[in-house]
């Protein structure tokens, strides 16, 4: 086969594989706005602030020791213990559940009925209290994250496929991160889909997404299906964390992995599990083949643009997103 | 008899001056947002050595100084604001560490008449004292980095770099694209191809760039990031199995935060640096006069890292102008006007830096109203990840001026062109 040829799939199965990680960013957004109407501005400093719980449960280091040192004149940082990381993960699972509760108590609780707006905009004071939060608690340098995850080019799949080029083509690359974040996800989408429809309160998250003043009437507890929902995205966002953390440590600039889902959301859809996954899928594939094929000559760093351009043109057609509901409001 | 005709002279310049205020260096610091990791340590090192020049010193000449700090998150319209904030109070130079806010700042300082300092960044071609009166960037310019790279890598290969190919990673911004003229020049001059790979701020996606850079195979990838785009490229390069050695970074992609989240896999990536790193002497006062009490900027955690130690060099020039202001002037009380001909009378030897507790941080150089931009020299530094520090390879390497003068003077007298300015130093 053309090497050329060979490298455009290695592109698009590389543009696949991105577009994974693009939709487990989005995955969070989708499930809060599904299930309570809100853009959760958010969701981007959530992965943040999640992954450094993570790392910081993981070192052994002091919440607050900054402030602390402050006060008391100490000089106090690690509790000189480094923990497990399976148990680094279920503490952080339960941090974000407690985080979930308090945004519930502390803002949505105020807001209920309130114009999508305003909802909008608390979240965007959420982000940045959450920014500084975690910037007080575990510190603003970037932190290496480390919970075992292989990373580097699948040697079996580069050299099994070299066979297929000449000798200008090394074999697919594939890293073998994003292999692992492309198992998580799907594991992810089909646990959201079980519990979704087969447990209780899935089958009660479901009926809130679809009218929660019939799902009010019936008995179920709008609050509780905020907490509920809140604390689904939180660990949706510790798991694009760490995907996002190993590839370039713990930072303050992971927030910004938000922008990534913007494009994945318009496409997709803001209420569709699927329509992340698959907006996420062709948003990756297309912003990388055009920058394969078209991006060198118009200069290059085409994706970020890219991925926009891509996003509406698919809603001069579905306005909606591919799997969002169509929404008819008569008069 | 020597001492008191040193007091009477302190004497007399103190009765012969108003009273004396503090002076002051406002620091355009970024603790927060997605440049903190590389703005914390440059400030801690910043404002820890005008602490110690008070605390150990009793200030500048007698004067204390004092820092400002203001927030810019690395953001251009914030650094803006704070500057607008604070040249008010009297503020004798600004460091903004930022590419972005230094153009904005070069009208500003102009009109306003303070002395901006940009080491090792911002507007390359105010390097040209006749035209930029109030800009400095000494020691060293982003076209020197370009051209000590370059240098480096001609001695690497016996003095020729004809057929390499080597390909430019950079920051897709004003900052990443300063040094493309620069090698696009010396790829005239020496032969090799270059390939130029932009990437998005804030850089979190390389995949595309880096497997071109897989697929073409290029000699040597040179590096102009910032922030995350630094960690993310040497994690994607030791994925691709890209050899280190062959990867160097500027100075802004060669700091300890840059390489330690890839781990093991980083080890022997290169980066440029403008100064050196070592344990100096200093560092040791600032622990006593300083974080002994309690005094320190950050957490203590950064002294002798390299931006820390950046940072730390910074302050140590501006106190170096000042007190040379101070002696041209003959007052301590100084002005920013007179800050900018101590900047412009600044001569760093290899006696005061020794003196000063920092043997040999910077390279010797010194600054006249033509010359803005010192000896433009840096070293290559590559990283030893068991030890977890980066050794110095070389020692200073001077870039090609051959090639860089010349685009200086066409870059600078564009800006004087379109500004109507006249040419000062004649």
């Amino acid at each position: 086969m053309p090497d050329q040829f060979l490298f455009a799939v290695e592109v698009m199965i590389n543009g696949l594989m991105a577009g994974v990680l693009y939709a487990l960013v989005a995955l969070g957004f989708v499930l809060i706005f599904k299930a309570s109407g809100i853009f959760n501005y958010a969701q981007g400093v959530l992965a943040l602030f999640a992954a450094l719980t993570l790392v910081g449960l993981q070192k052994g280091q002091i919440p607050f020791a900054h402030l602390i040192n402050a006060a008391f004149g100490t000089k106090v940082h690690y509790f000189g213990w480094t923990m497990p990381t399976f148990l680094a993960i279920a503490l952080t699972i339960g941090v974000m559940i407690l985080l979930a509760i308090a945004i519930e108590r502390f803002i949505l609780k105020h807001l209920v009925n309130q114009e999508p707006i305003i909802l909008f905009m608390a979240t965007i004071g959420l982000a940045y209290f959450l920014e500084g939060l975690g910037d007080v608690m575990w510190g603003a340098d970037v932190k290496t994250l480390d919970v075992g995850l292989p990373q580097g080019a699948s040697e079996w799949i580069e050299d099994r496929s070299a066979v297929l080029g000449g000798d200008g083509f090394y074999g697919f690359f594939i890293d073998k991160l994003d292999i692992v974040a492309a198992l998580v996800a799907a594991v992810l989408v089909i646990s959201l889909t079980l519990f979704s429809q087969y447990s209780k309160q899935g089958r009660a998250l479901r009926a809130v997404a679809d009218d929660h003043q019939a799902a009010l009437s019936v008995g179920i507890s709008l609050r509780f299906i905020w907490v509920l929902v809140w604390s689904i995205a939180g660990i949706v966002a510790l798991v694009a964390g760490i995907m996002w953390g190993a590839k370039s440590g713990v930072q303050f600039s992971l927030s910004l992995i938000a922008l990534k889902a913007l494009p994945v959301l318009m496409l997709g859809g803001f209420t569709s599990i699927p329509g992340a996954i698959v907006g996420g899928l062709i948003i990756g594939v297309g912003e990388k083949l055009f920058e394969f094929t078209i991006g060198s000559m118009i200069g290059g760093a085409t994706e970020n643009w890219f991925a926009y351009v891509l996003a509406l043109v698919f809603l001069v057609f579905r306005p909606q997103g591919l799997f969002g509901e169509k929404i008819i409001e008569r008069v | 008899m020597k001492l008191k005709l040193a007091s009477a002279a302190i004497g007399a310049l103190l009765a012969a001056s108003p009273a004396l205020a503090d002076l002051v260096f406002p620091d355009l610091s970024y603790r927060t947002g997605p440049f903190a990791a590389g703005g914390i340590p440059f400030s801690d090192g910043y404002q820890d050595y005008f602490t110690l020049v008070n605390e150990r010193d009793g200030g500048i000449g007698g004067v204390k100084a004092r820092v400002i700090e203001c927030e810019t998150a690395y953001n251009t319209e914030k650094g803006v604001e704070c500057y607008e904030a604070t040249k008010g109070e009297g503020a004798l130079i600004y460091q903004p560490l930022s590419t972005g806010i230094t153009y904005q700042l070069i009208p500003k300082v102009s009109a306003d008449k303070i002395p901006l300092h940009t080491m090792g960044y911002g507007r390359t071609s105010a390097t040209n004292g006749r035209v930029f009166e109030w800009v400095f960037n000494y020691p060293a310019n982003y076209w020197d980095a370009a051209s000590v790279a370059i240098n480096y890598l001609l001695d690497e290969n016996g003095g020729s770099l004809e057929g390499k190919k080597i390909a430019l990673l950079y920051h897709n911004s004003a900052y990443g694209k300063e040094p493309i003229p620069t090698l696009e020049a010396l790829a005239a001059k020496h032969g090799y191809s270059l390939s130029l790979l932009p990437v998005d701020s804030p850089g979190q996606e390389q995949k595309s760039q880096w497997l071109q850079i897989r697929r073409e195979r290029p000699d040597v990838v040179l590096m102009w990031g910032w922030g995350v785009m630094n960690q993310v490229a040497v994690q994607e390069a030791a994925n691709i199995r890209f050899p280190m050695e062959n990867f160097i970074g500027n100075w802004w992609a060669g700091a300890e935060h840059d390489v330690t989240p890839a781990g093991m896999a980083a080890n022997g990536y290169k980066s440029l640096n403008m100064n050196r790193i070592a344990d100096f002497p200093v560092f040791e006062d600032i622990r006593t006069h300083v974080h002994g009490k309690g005094l320190a900027a950050g957490d203590g955690s950064n002294v002798g890292k390299v931006l820390y130690t950046r940072g730390m060099y910074a302050a140590m020039l501006a106190v170096e102008a000042a007190k040379k202001a101070q002696e041209i002037h003959g007052t301590a009380n100084i002005t920013a006007a007179m800050m900018r001909d101590g900047m412009e009378a600044l001569e760093m030897t290899s006696e005061m830096m020794e003196a000063l507790g920092a043997p040999g941080i910077g390279p010797e150089f010194s600054v006249s109203c033509e010359a803005h931009g010192g000896s433009g020299m840096g070293i290559v530094q590559q990283w030893n990840a068991a030890e977890g520090r980066w050794i110095a390879l070389t020692d200073y390497i001077a870039p090609d001026q051959d090639v860089i003068a010349p685009l200086v003077e066409q870059d600078s007298m564009a800006y004087a062109s379109e500004n109507n300015l006249s040419l000062r130093c004649e």
